[in-house]
């Protein structure tokens, strides 16, 4: 009974989302204003809807009812408590029930903190995102429906996949959503403001705190997940470059260019139609990524159990969608001219740069994440694309970037002179160049990639520093503490985020150690000061699995400094051993341990052993990223509007 | 309209061709041109015994030919199933060591357990060319006549082996069912 009301609530949030997209839309076109009105309450109705069939399935996983096919395949009666919760977005059906219930969040968020703009304009966002809505609603309904029933009912569920019992698999794919769909919001607005054929700061100035906001999830849930695949996938990396990540990272890329790209368009009008091209290349390669990892079209780890007539399904969708939006662009952009003009020494240049190099390497994942599909489509062979051509896509492009975002956080808007910042620049350059040359001399051996990354990383980090110097250094730090834009000390943290993350980078790969070792009961083995003793294994029960514990003691210089425990999970019901690796995190190394196959059943193991120096300081550079994408949305300007004009319908928009 | 202001649609609409025309194809399968063709010849060490064999001394009876290296990631993880698969007695398993340090195989079988009946020995990988492989592990299934009847590229897997695998091997062993 639960199930179908489940079903019956998405059935008519389908209707609702329907209205959403059709009334405010023609309202808005024929100026009929009880039908623009109409987008703020559908889209609460909406959520609430959504909420309750998502509620519905819960309840599901919760109550062990294995008669709903989603359930059974994806949970048991021994699943931890939390994995019941998480499990619920742990299969295809029930990811796209929690991809639905994110947007429609989105939605009424976007109802209740729009409240200063134009009614006109808001509806429009709503219904835009309404219309998403419809096409995800009718997917979920029609081929991938999370509440069928199954007959006969089996007594016992098939448990979810043990790869996705862990904490961080928990997470990852709610943060992932929230990025991916928190760009509906700004591909909403560039459709309206295409609609409506006018496009000013204002336009930006609404914008940005929300491209901001999903450019921090979407931030956050890459890093989770680079960061499970490190701890939880046994191998010790923590980017593989793989089809499914590539297509979580071109949103990403250009969010990155969009939220740089919207800054000018804000502060100085220009790059409009740029701008908007970009809020609707962010959302649709979010689209392109489902449709990937969906599909089947293309080989990769995490790829969904596939079916034809869903991948069918979504490119239809995603051909209605950034087909019909690049469409509108096409048609209407012409009209968001950029009459602004400005200097060849100027922040907007430096935005630029930075837009085209952001723009050259998402083209370069999707082109390398594409090109055995349309090598293989043109029957020109089968061939796949790895790292290398990736690693040397980004340190080839990623290098200049560095230096171009140290030096655009320094130049002002409009026109500068190079001259006014000669020396800073100069001596910050030199400085940082001395640093990258000289510190690899003192590791272990000299990389030139380290020297590169040394010197860009510390470069942006000196950079920020300055910036912030600036800002705060001369006197009276605490009134000017109060004084400063938020959403400046946001542009400080997130840069120094990126020299954090390009240091942790450079010098992991450079310097890890990993070996491969045969250890029995009593062995012992070191890498550099570090000894590892191994002293055993116990069998020790879990709830859902059995597991072989390995104890390790650890000692640097003859000091013991921890006891690692990595595990080798048997998962009971699905037969499946998983390695749980322990890990001694540390802020310039972390020390890793995987336990491999006992040794023709003897006392002995195949042990892996890591030591990762500076690997932190990766996940590290992203927290500090998407904190300074918070920072940046959390600007008092953007909400100052609000209030001010709050709620009452205006037919016609203010200049802003 | 300016003609620039297209260009995002007819990219796209490129994209959603070669989309289209993807949705059709299964990544997974490599066409191998080597598929009902007499296996290629070749006369190799084999691993710690100091004598060589041949394609010849195959004939007779269906074999798998399975290519692994001990630097090889992957292969450590198809290995249980080689390992369960040589219990059964059900095919020979002859390994093909591909650019390996022989110390290094040696190692690594007395570590996760040698499933092959033979290990042959191709240091400078010229063999594997001739057989097209493309990078380890891949494994050949090749009858009594030195057929290649089917090939697998990378990992085994649980399903590629029980549905593909073990019933051409049945088939094949028992023409007559």
């Amino acid at each position: 009974m639960i199930p179908e009301l489940g079903h019956f609530s998405l059935i008519i949030a389908l209707s609702m989302a329907f209205l959403l997209s059709l009334l405010p839309l023609i309202g808005a076109y024929r100026g009929i204003v009880t039908w623009i009105v109409f987008a703020r309450p559908a889209a609460v109705a909406q959520l609430c809807l959504v909420g309750f069939a998502y509620l519905c399935l819960t309840w599901s996983f919760l109550n062990n009812d294995f008669s709903v096919a989603y359930v059974a395949n994806h949970s048991n009666t021994h699943l931890p408590l939390i994995y019941k919760i998480s499990g619920v977005w742990g299969g295809h059906e029930g990811s796209l029930l929690l991809w639905i219930l994110i947007l429609s969040g989105w939605m009424v968020a976007v109802a209740c903190l729009s409240k200063s703009i134009p009614a006109i304009l808001s509806s429009r966002v709503l219904a835009v995102m309404g219309l998403i809505s419809v096409g995800f609603m009718l997917f979920t309904l029609f081929t991938s429906n999370p509440f069928e029933r199954l007959y006969p009912m089996p007594i016992e569920g098939r448990d979810l996949n043990p790869l996705l019992q862990d904490i961080g698999l928990a997470v990852h794919p709610p943060m992932l959503y929230l990025g991916y769909v928190g760009f509906s919001v700004p591909f909403a607005f560039a459709v309206a403001a295409l609609l409506e054929g006018r496009l000013d700061s204002a336009w930006a100035r609404w914008t940005r705190p929300w491209a901001n906001i999903a450019w921090m999830f979407l931030t956050l849930g890459i890093a989770l997940g680079s960061w499970w695949a490190y701890y939880e996938l046994g191998w010790g990396g923590w980017w593989f470059w793989d089809p499914v990540e590539n297509a979580s990272f071109m949103p990403w890329l250009i969010g990155t260019a969009l939220i740089h790209s919207l800054a000018a368009t804000e502060k100085r009008g220009v790059f409009k139609a740029w701008t908007v091209l970009l809020a609707v290349l962010a959302f649709s390669l979010s689209l392109l990524g489902t449709f990937l990892v969906r599909s089947g079209v293309l080989v990769s780890v995490h790829a969904f159990a596939t079916d034809p007539a869903r991948g069918l399904f979504i490119l239809i969708f995603l051909s209605v969608v950034v087909g019909g939006s690049l469409l509108l662009y096409a048609f209407r952009t012409q009209r968001l001219v950029s009459t602004v003009r400005f200097g060849l020494i100027s922040r907007e240049t430096s935005l630029l740069v930075n837009n085209i190099f952001f723009g050259i390497l998402c083209f370069s994942v999707l082109l390398g994440t594409l090109y055995p599909l349309i090598l293989d489509a043109l029957d020109l062979g089968k061939i796949s694309v790895g790292p290398p051509y990736f690693d040397f896509i980004f340190s080839l492009i990623g290098t200049p970037l560095l230096a171009f975002a140290g030096l655009g956080m320094l130049l002002h808007w409009k026109h500068d002179m190079l001259s006014r910042i000669s020396i800073r620049l100069l001596v910050c350059a030199l400085g940082c160049l001395a640093c990258g040359l000289l510190l690899p001399l003192f590791l272990p051996f000299y990389s030139v990639a380290v020297a590169i990354g040394l010197t860009g990383g510390g470069l942006v980090i000196i950079m920020s520093g300055s910036v912030l110097f600036d800002r705060l250094g001369k006197g009276r730090v605490l009134a000017r503490l109060r004084t400063t834009p938020c959403s400046i000390f946001g542009m400080i943290v997130a840069h120094m985020g990126v020299g954090v993350f390009v240091i942790g980078v450079v010098i992991t790969t450079a310097y890890s150690i990993e070996r491969d070792v045969r250890m029995e009961p009593g062995d012992s083995y070191s890498i550099g000061p570090y000894r590892f003793d191994f002293e055993g294994t116990a069998e020790v029960p879990g709830p859902n699995y059995r597991s072989i514990m390995g104890m390790f003691d650890v000692y640097r210089d003859n000091e013991k400094i921890t006891r690692m425990k990595p595990e080798k999970r048997f998962y009971l019901i699905q037969d499946n051993p998983m390695t749980e690796a322990a890990i001694s995190p540390g802020f310039t190394r972390d020390l890793y341990i995987a336990l491999g196959e006992p040794i023709e059943s003897g006392p002995a193991w195949a042990v892996r052993i890591h030591y990762k120096p500076f690997v932190r300081w990766i996940w590290l550079g992203a927290l500090m990223m998407a904190m300074g994408g918070l920072l940046g949305a959390a600007d008092k300007r953007y909400r100052k509007l609000g209030g001010r004009i709050s709620g009452e319908f205006i037919p016609v928009r203010p200049d802003g | 309209m300016k003609l620039r202001t297209v260009i995002p649609f007819v990219v796209f609409c490129l994209l959603a061709v070669f989309l289209t025309i993807g949705l059709n194809l299964d990544p997974r399968k490599v066409p191998s041109p080597f598929i009902g063709n007499p296996a290629p010849e070749f006369s190799l060490p084999v691993l710690q015994s100091g004598h060589t064999i041949s394609l010849q001394d195959f004939k007779g009876k269906v074999w798998l030919l399975n290519v692994w290296a001990s630097w090889c990631a992957a292969c450590r993880d198809e290995h249980h199933l080689l390992n369960t698969l040589a219990r059964e007695n059900i095919v020979d398993i002859v390994g093909l060591n591909y650019k390996d340090a022989e110390s290094d195989a040696v190692n690594w079988l007395a570590e996760l357990g040698n499933p092959y009946t033979k290990v042959l020995v191709d240091r400078t990988g010229d063999a594997a060319i001739n057989y097209g492989v493309y990078g380890v592990p891949e494994t050949f299934v090749i009858d009594d006549r030195g057929i290649i009847q089917f090939k697998h590229i990378g990992p085994l897997t649980p399903d590629v082996l029980g549905q593909e695998i073990l019933p051409r091997i049945h088939n094949l062993q028992n023409p007559n069912d």
